[in-house]
């Protein structure tokens, strides 16, 4: 049997997103309690000088899926090129990013190759020759160890929640043969916001609550700005209408895993902290010191958000020189 | 327009979960069961579908018994039939759950499924792809805003930073996401009414399956509790200015996280 572990590494518009040298680090170490090695596929259209990079990660076999008709991500068009390529390289685990279109992706994939999935993964390891992944449920109130039986497993890992280890031994690049069938959903249309740091792979996250008053997140835009982190939203605010409904944390919005977490004038409801209780360090600024959020939070300021913010975005800029 | 809506009954997310003496699953009693926040969505959008274009919307649902309370709330909600798929003492798994609902969609003649995104309780993000790909039709996630014309569906979808646009013909399977629409509520009348609605309970069997087509490749090995986080440092200060300095030092001190 072949211990291959296959990677998908997930490029958009020409860049690697960074959870794809997470999995690939996480790909490696898997491996090797395996006793196999790693190999990485690309898909997209006109992407082969992307393919190298992720030799830098381990990645022993580069395979380079390029199509027009790949150019932007379509889970039938994705399936269709990847079952052809499992069928030939037999991975024991494929793994990819959790991210909107590797969840997707994975969940086609289980259907087509009749394969066990474990979506969202925090943790990843080896028991008795079977992938075991540890992921949320419940809205993460509850960890669960699941246990993956056949060939191939199928593992979405998330993002933020692996080591990245540069490895050396930069891989074969190879140009990979592709049966893409009969297309029916295409994209016609995409709109990106330009140098948005988005909410599922910051570093930083800074969230503003129903106690922000209104639509006028400045002083979270203003700290978000000095941190390098993105910005979130309570359900409440996003009710509210201040903000998208693409910006909410919780329970049935975004699940965040930054390394800071600053929630200002957010109560902490169970639904929220579902969504954001796996960050590193959790900040609280409220001006209500019964709020559950400061039990939860690593730092308290008990204040009002709109005296705390800009001093302490004032302080923090003051630090970062 | 014949329309399928997918639907699981989960618990309310306000629950506190606690795992149960097997280790494997989680305590139900004084739990309160709702029908899945997205699968609400999913719900209110055929509905709306129906309103414009007429046609009948079909409520399918996975689990026990007790799940026909989900449906009920979907027929209270305005849909005009459900059925049930009961495993009875089967363990099913997200692959699984897809299998029983193709198995029971694949003599239905259908032009859309809707579904929610995920379910709120296993988190898998799996059952209404896989099932897209069961029945061999395109599938969209993440659906924001959708437009029916022609023999086709154009969906408004949320990706990392930003949206995008995808058309399918139909046959296609949608799966909603928090911003599509408001789901209405069951109004009194369409409480009663729905207790007059068709609802019928299929078993695997009926559905030509066995317990072998139904083995469950993911198994739970073990439920932990997260690490509890404990209540931290309220940082104290003379002025706004000395408690953000003193914050803004710990974090890079203590913390190292700017
Ligand atoms: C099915 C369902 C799903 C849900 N999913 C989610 C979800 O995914 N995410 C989510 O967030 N919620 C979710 N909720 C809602 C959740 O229950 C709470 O209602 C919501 O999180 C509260 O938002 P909030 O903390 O912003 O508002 P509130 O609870 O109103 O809290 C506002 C806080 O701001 C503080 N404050 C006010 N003014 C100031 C000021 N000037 N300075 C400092 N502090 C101030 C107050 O002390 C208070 O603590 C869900 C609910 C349901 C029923
Ligand atoms: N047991 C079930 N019965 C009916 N539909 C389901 C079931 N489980 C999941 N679904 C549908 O599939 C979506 C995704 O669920 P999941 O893959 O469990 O996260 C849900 O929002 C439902 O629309």
């Amino acid at each position: 049997m072949t211990q291959q572990v296959l990677v998908i590494a997930e490029q958009v518009e020409g860049v690697f997103r960074k959870v794809t040298f997470e999995v690939l680090s996480a790909g490696r170490r898997l491996a090797g309690q395996l006793g196999g090695s790693v190999q990485a596929v690309v898909l997209g259209s006109g992407i082969e000088g992307l393919a190298a990079e992720l030799g830098q990660y381990g990645a022993e076999k580069i395979l380079v899926a390029d199509d027009p008709a790949l150019a932007d991500f379509t889970t039938e068009a994705y399936t269709n090129a990847l079952a052809g390529l499992v069928g030939q390289i037999q991975p024991a685990v494929i793994l990819l990013g959790a991210t909107t279109q590797g969840k997707d992706l994975g969940a086609r994939l289980s259907a087509r190759l009749n394969a066990a999935l474990a979506t969202d993964a925090v943790g990843l390891g080896v028991d008795a020759g079977q992938v075991v992944a540890t992921r949320p449920m419940y809205g993460g109130k509850v960890l669960a160890d699941v246990v993956l039986t056949g060939m191939p497993a199928i593992v979405s890992v998330r993002p933020n929640t692996q080591a990245i280890e540069a490895a050396a031994g930069a891989g074969a690049v190879e140009k990979a043969a592709l049966t893409l069938g009969d297309l029916r959903s295409k994209v016609v249309g995409k709109q990106f916001e330009s140098g948005k740091v988005d909410l599922t792979e910051a570093d930083a996250v800074v969230t503003g609550g129903r106690g922000m008053g209104g639509a006028d997140y400045s002083a979270v835009e203003a700290l978000a700005g000095v941190l390098g982190a993105a910005v979130g939203a309570s359900r409440s605010a996003v009710d509210e209408g201040w903000r998208p409904a693409s910006d909410q944390v919780g329970q049935t919005g975004k699940t965040v895993s930054p390394n800071l977490y600053v929630a200002c004038g957010v109560s902490g409801a169970i639904q929220h902290l579902a969504g954001m209780s796996s960050s590193k360090v959790i900040v609280a600024i409220n001006k209500d010191p019964e709020a559950p959020i400061i039990a939860k939070a690593d730092y308290a300021i008990v204040g009002d958000l709109f005296e705390v913010l800009p001093a302490l975005t004032e302080e923090i800029k003051k630090i970062k020189g | 327009m014949e329309i399928l809506v997918l639907v699981k009954q989960v618990p309310a997310t306000e629950s506190m979960i606690a795992i149960a003496g097997d280790g494997v699953s989680i305590k139900t009693d004084g739990i309160k069961f709702v029908m899945n926040p997205y699968d609400e969505l999913a719900v209110e959008e055929a509905l709306k579908i129906r309103e414009a274009q007429g046609g009948t919307v079909t409520i399918l649902s996975v689990g026990p018994a007790k799940a026909a309370e989900a449906i009920r709330t979907g027929l209270a909600m305005g849909a005009d039939k459900g059925i049930l798929i009961d495993p009875g003492d089967l363990t099913i798994d997200g692959l699984g759950t897809a299998k029983l609902l193709a198995a029971a969609i694949k003599p239905l003649s259908y032009d859309l499924i809707v579904a929610g995104h995920r379910a709120v309780d296993d988190d898998n993000f799996q059952v209404a792809t896989a099932l897209a790909e069961l029945l061999a039709i395109p599938n969209i996630s993440m659906v924001i805003k959708q437009e029916l014309a022609d023999g086709k569906i154009r969906c408004l979808c949320t990706v990392e930073g930003g949206t995008k646009e995808v058309e399918a013909p139909l046959p296609v399977l949608i799966a909603a996401q928090r911003g599509l629409n408001d789901p209405r509520y069951a109004s009194l009348p369409g409480i009663m009414k729905a207790k007059k609605k068709p609802l019928e309970t299929k078993t695997p069997a009926d559905l030509g399956l066995a317990a072998a087509d139904l083995q469950p490749l993911v198994k739970v090995k073990a439920l932990k509790a997260p690490a509890e986080r404990k209540g931290g440092r309220l940082i104290e200060g003379d002025s706004v200015q000395a408690k953000a300095a003193q914050l803004a030092r710990l974090l890079r001190e203590e913390a190292k996280v700017i």
